[in-house]
């Protein structure tokens, strides 16, 4: 059940977490790296989380990415992820550090970045 | 409006694969900001790899007490489709761009895009620029590093010289002010540059 046609979402969103609005870990971003530990979904997991291991199945994801494939919001996602990564299913990585964004390196790369992809053929 | 990918060259990896490559990337975003309907999806898509997505975001979220049950909240369920795009550039960086509405209303929605961003390029249209004028307050709020890109519309008045323009959106002298192309993508590479070049002279490596 990788693919579905478009339409209503699978679950609706204020029934995707079970009625739990806050993640359990705060940290979990936007652009947080989610991807599958690789350890089996236990029985009983929720539809939604496994819905959301679903996505995982062919590589890493944002945040962001895997509340638009699955058509929940991004508070959502995170309540689900947050559940994922305490049963050591999903592994989550941090963006940058909003006080390292300016890291004159890093936006000197990103400059490089766009400068290389205009030349590109 | 005829869709016009009039410069495809960086669409080559548009193929719909949505996931991240397996090598570790440096993941960092840039709001594009501004009013409906003055392209800023147009611009995403322009540049974007992976096929347009977009989040549904409610606009009252967290508003409330969530264990408040007790009667039926006036909240509206009303949402807002916030859309978003990637761009995997050379060197390890994917760099997302988040079109980003500059309503008051979005405000608790734009904090929490916002966090961590390295800044905006704010959109705007020079046939009605009091549109921008609520995104450009909340871009300035929060404090965001910002470029202004002027999206050219066809029949846009180009009589307005840039110091009008500057006056007009109460801009400071630096900020970076630049004419684009949304549906093109190397005119909105050059936009999303002159925001990151004005980023690298703000920070330069001598100032760490």
């Amino acid at each position: 059940m990788t693919r579905r046609p478009a339409g209503r979402p699978l679950v609706p969103a204020y029934l995707s977490t079970g009625g739990v609005a806050r993640p359990s870990r705060p940290h979990l971003e936007r652009l947080s790296v989610l991807a599958r530990s690789g350890e089996p979904p236990p029985a009983g997991l929720p539809a939604a989380e496994l819905a959301l291991l679903d996505t995982l199945e062919d590589g890493s994801l944002a945040v962001v990415e895997a509340a638009a494939l699955l058509r929940l919001p991004v508070s959502a996602v995170r309540v689900l992820a947050a559940d994922l990564v305490d049963r050591d299913l999903v592994l989550a990585r941090a963006p940058i550090p909003p006080a390292e964004r300016y890291d004159p390196d890093l936006l000197k790369r990103v400059a490089d970045g766009l400068r290389a992809l205009k030349l590109r053929p | 409006m005829a869709s016009a990918p009039s410069s495809s060259a960086l669409s080559a990896g548009a193929t719909g694969a949505v996931h991240l490559p397996d090598t570790d990337r440096d993941l960092v975003k840039i709001l594009v900001a501004g009013p409906f309907g003055v392209g800023k999806t147009t611009l995403i898509d322009s540049v974007s790899e992976i096929r347009p997505l977009h989040t549904e975001e409610p606009l009252s979220e967290a508003s409330a007490r969530v264990d408040d049950l007790a009667g039926v909240r006036e909240k509206s369920t009303t949402t807002v489709a916030i859309d978003f795009g990637r761009i995997s550039l050379p060197g390890d960086i994917v760099l997302y761009l988040f079109g980003t509405p500059g309503q008051e209303r979005f405000r608790s929605l734009w904090d929490d895009i916002a966090h961590g961003a390295l800044g905006a390029l704010v959109l705007v249209d020079s046939r009605r620029l009091d549109a921008s004028f609520d995104v450009l307050g909340l871009v300035e709020e929060s404090g965001l590093p910002y470029a202004v890109a002027f999206n050219a519309f066809p029949d846009a008045p180009r009589h307005y010289g840039e110091e009008r323009l500057r006056r007009a959106l109460d801009l400071e002298p630096g900020t970076p002010m630049v004419t684009c192309d949304a549906r093109d993508a190397n005119s909105s590479v050059d936009a999303l540059l002159a925001l990151v070049d004005h980023l690298v002279g703000r920070f330069p490596a001598e100032a760490r």
